[in-house]
């Protein structure tokens, strides 16, 4: 089947305001008639359940947190990109247009990223209006600062904690829709199926994490903002919580899952230190601004100390391999090259498994107050977690599985496959091709939660009747069986090995066949391995206590079984795509000075995968990706 | 806490650790060893070395909440030692490490402990009550959509940066569990402070600061004795100031509600 993403035709500048304008639209005293359900209260969910609460439609918003304040878009610490050019640089809505796809290693689609583009303005407004403390300058104007993949400054930031501050303020407009009564929020509580009725998504089956009911809601439709899957590497920057299973169950259900090696690894964080760790800490990519990376030359100097290893033995190989990027290369590139250098068996610190990023000779030209004034709170964070002074000696940094690009099949209106299933944020696949840019992980899913789900929802909410399904339809009835029926499996097995073991052994897999290098060879290894893991899995975990009560082991046993089965589907994809593109880089697959060599003429489309059962092939579905107003070209930030 | 282990040495801790089935249960100490704990094992990661030790065995695992594990989730609770997060200065207990702990060290840990904040499991509790105050009025009541250009109204910096020093409050509730009287003015006020310090948060002031202090009540947290024992646990280091601000806020609704300019109608005040 050839996947038809229903972008608007004509003139890219007038694409959404007119496809805004040809969507239906439902009368506002019908809004009240119609049930939504939206799953996840980060930025995307956040800001979607509370727009289209003050719209006026009934929505019942869920997250497995105990507060929507707590959904992991609070990390993102850089900043949000907007085409305001309030710096009169140069910037437009057309430039950030062609900054997203060309960053994206042109595999997105150009009506979505140019919509995305166009709205990035309206969410400055919006977050500002709503109290969100951004950056100001001496005057009271909103500040911006430089970012990766760019040449203007575009990004609005407030201090480290941009992401923070940003779903605060999409936590206090669902929290006043909370109050008034248009959005009731169900924390605690855990999606673990989709209800599809005659092939239109109807209703959620979820767990009470604290009583362990299982229970069916219905609704006219559901909206997945459910974040992204880089847990399946088990050591990531995401949240412990974080996982695959909202959008794994409804792919399984019928759903398409795009792209997913598409796969972000972040070149700054602090290396792992013990097996015993549980994640990765990410530390702003603004350290590269003043820190030098570097190796020891010689495999010898490598557990010296960095103060002893004289400067002619030390190898600032970013800035010897990209000389006019030097340490400010682009994050694919140079989390390549620190693997590459560790691989080579000339990485620092625990199991050989880190860089230098050095501040030396920015503290000898600036003095240390002003690097302390720049970055004082991460050698703060830095110390704390490794007991080490950043100012005395170099930080150690390795790469860390970061955003998930991939994601559910969409189309411009941001449904799924499936009628009634929207996807929004990190959980869908639309924008950011093969690797997303710096500051557009925030900007996309406050896009999608407030201005654009609005509108598209309704053009579908139009043509179906309200409340045409209720608990007791016998989809419902069915789905809460299986998930029952899993609940009780995975309580009964009583085996000898953790789920905390299953996930680390597939995430260790999964880093060393599927992460910063890939080949055919490694891929196939991962396919050949993942089902021993998952019928051991089913064999031998062990969970305690009881379905019925407040149990965290069991939550975590139901995300890795998830995790299990969906990383083959992504080695497949990945196997599949005979090519190098942004975050996906085959080792066969690139030119002579280590750059991805993309495949244009096979390759430049989005794949949607169709879940064909457990452990059997899924079936490729393919959406050409047209690029008429950015033409094909090799991506080269030299 | 001043004891400094080396990151490659072992050692074996001892945790007493509050158990509790369920809100409804009644709740008791109970001892267990750490073993094998490196100086670079993070507070929770050594937990977690214990639950799949305790799982190992068949027994049931220590529940705690916990989430971002870089300390901005605003998930962990656990009081350590009678301090909530453990001590370490404006330190989440996801971000305290074990080498700030010494071998043999008895350590021990109870849940945030309030009357707001019901027990759900072992050293998990309910904060929804925080929720219920931001729902209250913590928030300017605007639309999406229909707002006026980001930089149509200039906002010093000076008043920003106090707005950001208020905001970065991540609702942990450490505030709550520190305080003799178990306040919540320390969150609220930091609320109240941030969209009082900006022009955008102004229109709705006196009824945001009435409407929250209403819910504080309703809630049951208590009121601020200026123990200042809030600002000493609080992870982000949020000012009392705040809660001086929060006053002197909750006093202008007041005046203005006299003048007939609003009724805010705080029962019993």
């Amino acid at each position: 089947m050839i996947l038809d993403g229903k972008a608007p035709t004509g003139p890219i500048e007038q694409s959404w305001d007119k496809h805004r304008f040809d969507m239906k639209l439902v009368n506002p005293s019908n809004k009240r008639k119609y049930k939504i359900l939206v799953v996840g209260t980060g930025l995307a969910g956040a800001s979607a359940a509370a727009s289209l609460g003050e719209l006026g439609y009934n929505v019942e918003a869920f997250c497995y947190q105990d507060s929507p304040r707590r959904a992991h878009s609070i990390a993102a610490q850089g900043g949000i990109n907007a085409a305001k050019n309030y710096p009169n640089d140069g910037d437009s809505i057309y430039r950030l247009f062609y900054d997203t796809i060309k960053g994206g290693d042109f595999r997105s689609r150009e009506a979505d990223v140019w919509r995305l583009s166009q709205v990035s303005n309206n969410i400055i407004d919006q977050c500002v209006a709503q109290g969100v403390p951004f950056a100001r300058d001496y005057a009271g104007y909103l500040d911006t600062r430089s970012f990766g993949g760019a040449q203007v400054s575009r990004t609005f930031y407030a201090r480290g904690q941009t992401g923070q501050q940003l779903l605060l303020g999409a936590y206090s407009a669902i929290s006043r829709q909370i109050k008034m009564g248009s959005v009731k929020l169900f924390p605690r509580t855990e999606m673990l199926d989709l209800v599809v009725v005659d092939g239109e998504a109807k209703g959620i089956t979820v767990r009470d994490l604290i009583t362990g009911e299982i229970r069916v809601h219905t609704g006219d439709a559901v909206v997945l903002a459910s974040g992204g899957y880089m847990n399946v590497f088990y050591l990531s920057t995401n949240a412990m919580g974080c996982s695959v299973t909202a959008i794994w169950e409804a792919h399984k259900k019928g759903a398409f899952f795009a792209n997913p090696c598409f796969t972000q690894i972040h070149p700054t964080c602090i290396p792992q230190a013990g097996d015993y760790q549980s994640k990765l800490t990410l530390m702003s990519e603004s350290l590269r601004n003043d820190g030098r990376i570097w190796v020891p030359k010689k495999k010898e100097d490598c557990t010296k100390p960095a103060n002893q290893i004289a400067e002619e033995d030390r190898d600032y190989y970013l800035e010897r391999k990209y000389p006019s990027f030097g340490n400010l290369a682009p994050r694919d590139i140079s989390s390549r090259a620190a693997k590459e250098q560790c691989d080579e068996g000339r990485g620092v610190g625990p199991g050989g498994r880190g860089v230098y990023l050095d501040f030396r000779d920015s503290i000898k030209r600036f003095g240390e107050n002003v690097i302390r004034e720049r970055y004082g709170n991460l050698f703060e964070m830095y110390e704390r977690i490794t007991d080490e002074n950043g100012y005395q000696v170099p930080m150690r940094i390795y790469p860390a599985p970061h955003y998930a690009m991939g994601g559910l099949w969409v189309d411009y209106n941001l449904m799924s496959n499936l009628p009634g299933l929207f996807v929004l944020g990190e959980a869908n696949f639309s924008v950011h091709g093969a690797n997303r840019l710096g500051a557009s992980a925030l900007m996309q899913g406050l896009a999608d939660g407030y201005f654009v789900i609005p509108y598209t929802i309704a053009n579908y909410l139009v043509q179906t009747k309200p409340g045409k399904v209720k608990a007791d339809h016998a989809e419902c009835r069915k789905s809460i069986d299986e998930v029952k029926g899993t609940m009780k499996k995975l309580l009964s097995i009583q085996g000898n090995r953790t789920p905390f073991e299953f996930i680390r052994e597939l995430g260790l897999l999964m880093w060393n066949n599927c992460g910063m290098a890939r080949s055919k060879e490694s891929l196939t290894e991962a396919i050949a391995k993942i089902p021993a893991i998952r019928e051991e899995f089913w064999k031998n975990v062990k969970v305690s206590g009881t379905g019925a009560e407040f149990n965290q082991q069991l939550e975590n046993a139901g995300r890795t079984a998830d995790f299990i089965e969906f990383a083959e589907l992504i080695c497949r994809d990945a196997l599949h795509r005979d090519e190098s593109c942004g975050g996906h880089f085959r080792v066969e697959h690139q030119y002579a000075d280590g750059e991805a060599k993309r495949n244009d003429a096979d390759y430049a489309y989005a794949a949607g995968w169709e879940f064909k059962g457990v452990g059997k092939e899924p079936e490729l579905h393919k959406e050409p990706l047209k690029f008429e107003n950015i033409h094909l070209a090799v991506r080269s930030y030299k | 806490m001043s004891a400094h282990t080396s990151d490659d040495k072992t050692m074996s801790v001892k945790l007493i650790v509050w158990r509790q089935k369920g809100p409804n249960e009644p709740g008791r100490f109970e001892t267990h060893l750490a073993k094998g704990i490196t100086g670079h094992h993070s507070f929770l990661e050594m937990l977690d070395v214990v639950n799949e030790d305790l799982i190992k065995q068949g027994k049931d695992p220590i529940a705690f909440d916990h989430d971002c594990r870089e300390g901005i989730c605003g998930t962990c609770s656990t009081v350590v030692n009678g301090v909530p997060h453990g001590g370490q200065e404006r330190t989440t207990l996801c971000q305290l490490h074990m080498r700030k702990f010494k071998d043999g060290d008895a350590i021990y840990l109870e849940p945030w402990r309030a009357r707001a904040f019901p027990i759900i499991r072992d050293l998990v509790v309910d904060r929804g009550a925080l929720d219920t105050l931001i729902q209250a009025a913590g928030y300017v009541s605007c639309h999406t959509g229909g707002v006026p250009d980001a930089n149509a109204i200039p906002i010093s910096k000076p008043d920003s940066d106090y707005a950001m020093d208020a905001a970065e409050c991540i609702g942990c509730g450490a505030c709550v569990a520190a305080c003799p009287n178990g306040a919540a003015m320390l969150f609220a006020g930091a609320k109240v402070a941030q969209f009082a310090a900006l022009p955008q948060g102004q229109v709705e002031a006196p009824e945001r600061v009435a409407a929250m202090i209403n819910a504080m009540k309703e809630c049951g947290f208590g009121n601020c004795t200026n123990h200042y024992e809030c600002q000493a646990a609080c992870p982000k280091g949020i000012d009392v100031k705040f809660i001086a601000r929060l006053n002197r806020e909750f006093h202008k609704a007041l005046f203005k509600a006299k003048a007939g300019a609003f009724i805010p109608l705080v029962e019993g005040e």
